[in-house]
C-alpha cells in the first residue's frame, strides 16, 4: 500500500512554543483518520504542513511531492475545509460553482449541482444570507465534487447543530469516500466520528501519543467493569484510568492479555472518547 | 490563462461597486450638473437677457463664422478640453477606488479567513496577486476610460445642441473638436497609466499582504515617517539628503501614483509653463508618450515590480491563519 501522507522528523516552532516536536507518520491510502488532541496539541500545523501553508523542519511528503515547493500541483490531488466560516461572504452560489469549474481540472459540476439540488440553496443566493449549517452545505458540494485523493478537514462542523453535522458525515462516507481516498480530520465532536474512522492518531505537546487503526486499538486497549470486591485486583494491572458508576469500577487498561481481564469482570471496547481522556490526563494542569 | 481570466472576473464579482459602478455613476452626476448647470445659464439669461459677451443669437453664429484658423482652433481645443474634464473627474474618483482596492487585495481575504478557501484550490499565488493587478491598473482603467469616452461625447453633445438653438450649427462645432483624438488620447494613455501607477500598486500590495493589520496605517505611515526624517536631517544641514525629492519621487511615487496623469507634470506640464497656449496639446498622446522617454517611470516600473515580488512571498508564506 502506497502511503499517501509520510512524514518523518517533522518539527514546528512558533515564538514561544514548540507547534509540533519530532513528528513521525505516515498515512496509507484508502483510510479515514481521526487526528485527534486538545486545544493547542499541534493539530492544526499539522495539517497546515501537510497543506503547504506553513514552514517546517524535516521531511513531509505528501502524495510524492513536497508541499513547501510544489504546492500548486499538490492542490489539484488535495482538498480542504477549515472551518464553516471560510467561504468569501460577497460570492453567489452560482459564482462560485462557475468559478471552482474552471479553475479545477477535476471538478465535476453536475455532481456539484445534484449535491446542491437536495438543499435549500439557490444560485443567486450569497454567502452572508447563509446559515452556518447552509454555508457548510455550499463548501461540501463543492469539495465533494473534486476528484481529489485526499480531503483534509479541519473542524468541518464547528458550530453547526446536531441535524447538519450528521448529514455532513453521512454524505462524506455515501456520496464521496472509496478506496482511492484519503480523509484526515480534526474534530472535538469525537463520538460523532467514532464509527467512520478506520484510524486513530492522538496528538499532545507536538507529540504523536498514539497512532492505530481503529481493529488494533479494541485489541489492545479494554475496559472492564469491576465489582468493589475485585478493584484491588485490577489496580494491580496498572489500569490507564479508573472511574465509578453504581458502585462497580470501570478500569481502562492497554495491552493487558484479555483472559487476564475476563476474570476481573465483563469486557467492553473503550470508546474514543474514553480513551481520549485517559490518555490526555493532565494536560491542563 | 483560463485561469487568470477567471481570477480576474472573481475581482470584478466582488467589487462590482467599485471598478464598474463607481465610475458610471460618477458619470451621470457630472452630466446631470452639466445639465443643471446649461439650465440654469438660459433660465437666467431668458429672464435677465444676458447674453454670452453682450451678444445675441445670430452674433454668437457670426462671430464662430468669422473666426480666423487660429481661433477655430482654439475652440477645437476648449471643446475637446471639455470633453475630457468628465474622464478627469471619472478618474479622481476612480484612483481613490483603486487605491483602497490594492490595500485590501491580498489583506481583506487574511482577514475574514476566506483565503484560507482560495488556497484550497490550484491556483499559484503569483497568479493570484497578478489578477490583481491586471484588475486594478489595466481593466479598471478601460472601463474608466469608456465611461469617459461615452460621458465625455455626451457632454459634447449637450453643450452643442444648446448652442444650435442659438442659431450655430451643431456640425460646425463638432466639426472643429477633435473626439477621436481625445479618445485616442484616452486609450493610449492606459499603458502609460499601468507603468506609472506599479509602485503605488506595488507598495500597497505589499503592505497588503505583510500587515497584520491596519494596512492603511502602515503604507502611509512608513513612508511619511522616512518624509520627516529626512526633512529633519535637512534642517540640521546635512546636505547629502534633498528632502524635496525625496518627497516627489519616493513618498509620491509609492502613495499617490494611482492618480492618472502623473507623468504629465514632467513632460506637459512644463511645456505649458513655457508657453500657456499648448494647453491644447495636453490631450495629445505624445506628451503622455514622451514621459516614457524619461528614466523615472521605468526605475519607478521596476521598483513596483520588485515589490509585487515580495507581495507574491508574502502572499506565500505570511502563516497567521
Amino acid at each position: 500500500m502506497n502511503a499517501v501522507v509520510t512524514a518523518s522528523g517533522l518539527s514546528k516552532r512558533y515564538k514561544n512554543a514548540l507547534a509540533l516536536d519530532n513528528v513521525s507518520f505516515q498515512i496509507p491510502s484508502g483510510r479515514i483518520v481521526g487526528l485527534i488532541g486538545p486545544n493547542g496539541a499541534g493539530k492544526t500545523t499539522a495539517l497546515k504542513a501537510i497543506l503547504g501553508l506553513t514552514d517546517f523542519q524535516g521531511q513531509l511528503s505528501v502524495l510524492g511531492l513536497d508541499p513547501r515547493n510544489q504546492r500548486d500541483r499538490l492542490m489539484e490531488q488535495v482538498c480542504f475545509i477549515a472551518d464553516v466560516a471560510v467561504l468569501p461572504r460577497w460570492i453567489r452560489v452560482r459564482e462560485a460553482i462557475d468559478f471552482v469549474a474552471h479553475i479545477h481540472p477535476r471538478f465535476n459540476r453536475a455532481k456539484c449541482e445534484a449535491f446542491l439540488a437536495r438543499t435549500k440553496l439557490t444560485p443567486n443566493q450569497r454567502v452572508k444570507q447563509m446559515s452556518k449549517g447552509m454555508i457548510v452545505q455550499l463548501h461540501l458540494a463543492l469539495v465533494m465534487a473534486i476528484d481529489a485523493k485526499l480531503l483534509v478537514l479541519d473542524e468541518p462542523t464547528l458550530g453547526l447543530d446536531i441535524l447538519y453535522r450528521k448529514q455532513f458525515y453521512q454524505s462524506l462516507l455515501e456520496d464521496y469516500f472509496d478506496e482511492d481516498k484519503t480523509i484526515i480530520v480534526t474534530t472535538h465532536q469525537v463520538e460523532e466520528i467514532e464509527h467512520i474512522l478506520t484510524d486513530l492518531m492522538f496528538i499532545r505537546d507536538g507529540k504523536i501519543v498514539l497512532n492505530t487503526d481503529m481493529e488494533a486499538m479494541g485489541e489492545r486497549f479494554a475496559e472492564v467493569l469491576v465489582n468493589a470486591d475485585m478493584a484491588a485486583n485490577a489496580r494491580q494491572l496498572k489500569p490507564l484510568d479508573e472511574r465509578q458508576v453504581f458502585g462497580k469500577s470501570i478500569f481502562l487498561f492497554d495491552g493487558v492479555d484479555q483472559a487476564q481481564l475476563k476474570a476481573l469482570g465483563e469486557i467492553r471496547r473503550p470508546s474514543v472518547s474514553d480513551l481520549f481522556v485517559a490518555t490526555m490526563k493532565g494536560t491542563y494542569a | 490563462m483560463n485561469t487568470l481570466y477567471w481570477l480576474v472576473k472573481r475581482e470584478f464579482w466582488e467589487h462590482r461597486g467599485g471598478f464598474i459602478w463607481a465610475p458610471v455613476i460618477t458619470g451621470i452626476v457630472f452630466l446631470l450638473l452639466n445639465v443643471m448647470g446649461i439650465i440654469t445659464g438660459e433660465v437666467l439669461g431668458f429672464h435677465h437677457g444676458i447674453n454670452v459677451g453682450g451678444m445675441n443669437h445670430q452674433d454668437i453664429a457670426s462671430a464662430i463664422a468669422s473666426l480666423d484658423a487660429h481661433q477655430t482652433e482654439k475652440v477645437g481645443q476648449a471643446l475637446d478640453l471639455a470633453m475630457l474634464s468628465s474622464s478627469f473627474l471619472i478618474s479622481v474618483v476612480f484612483a481613490f477606488v483603486v487605491f483602497f482596492y490594492c490595500l485590501g487585495a491580498l489583506y481583506d481575504d487574511r482577514r475574514d479567513r476566506s483565503m484560507l478557501f482560495w488556497k484550497s484550490l490550484p491556483i499559484s499565488d503569483s497568479s493570484t496577486v497578478l489578477s490583481k493587478v491586471i484588475a486594478a491598473v489595466l481593466i479598471a482603467p478601460i472601463i474608466v476610460v469608456i465611461c469617459g469616452v461615452l460621458t465625455g461625447i455626451a457632454m459634447l453633445l449637450l453643450f452643442t445642441i444648446t448652442l444650435s438653438f442659438h442659431g450655430v450649427s451643431m456640425w460646425t462645432l463638432l466639426a472643429l473638436a477633435h473626439p477621436f483624438q481625445v479618445v485616442g488620447f484616452l486609450i493610449g494613455s492606459i499603458p502609460v497609466y499601468l507603468l506609472w501607477a506599479l509602485p503605488t500598486v506595488g507598495w500597497l500590495m505589499l503592505c497588503s499582504a505583510w500587515a497584520k493589520s491596519k494596512p492603511f496605517l502602515w503604507a502611509v505611515v512608513i513612508p511619511v515617517a522616512l518624509g520627516v526624517m529626512v526633512s529633519w536631517f535637512n534642517l540640521l544641514g546635512s546636505a547629502d539628503l534633498k528632502s524635496g525629492w525625496y518627497w516627489s519621487h519616493i513618498a509620491g511615487r509609492v502613495l499617490l501614483s494611482v492618480f492618472p496623469g502623473g507623468w504629465l507634470h514632467d513632460t506637459a506640464a512644463r511645456q505649458l509653463g513655457e508657453n500657456p497656449d499648448n494647453i491644447g496639446h495636453l490631450a495629445e498622446l505624445s506628451s503622455s508618450y514622451a514621459a516614457l522617454a524619461m528614466p523615472d517611470i521605468w526605475i519607478g516600473a521596476v521598483a513596483g515590480v520588485a515589490m509585487l515580488a515580495g507581495a507574491i512571498w508574502f502572499r506565500r508564506w505570511r502563516d497567521d491563519s
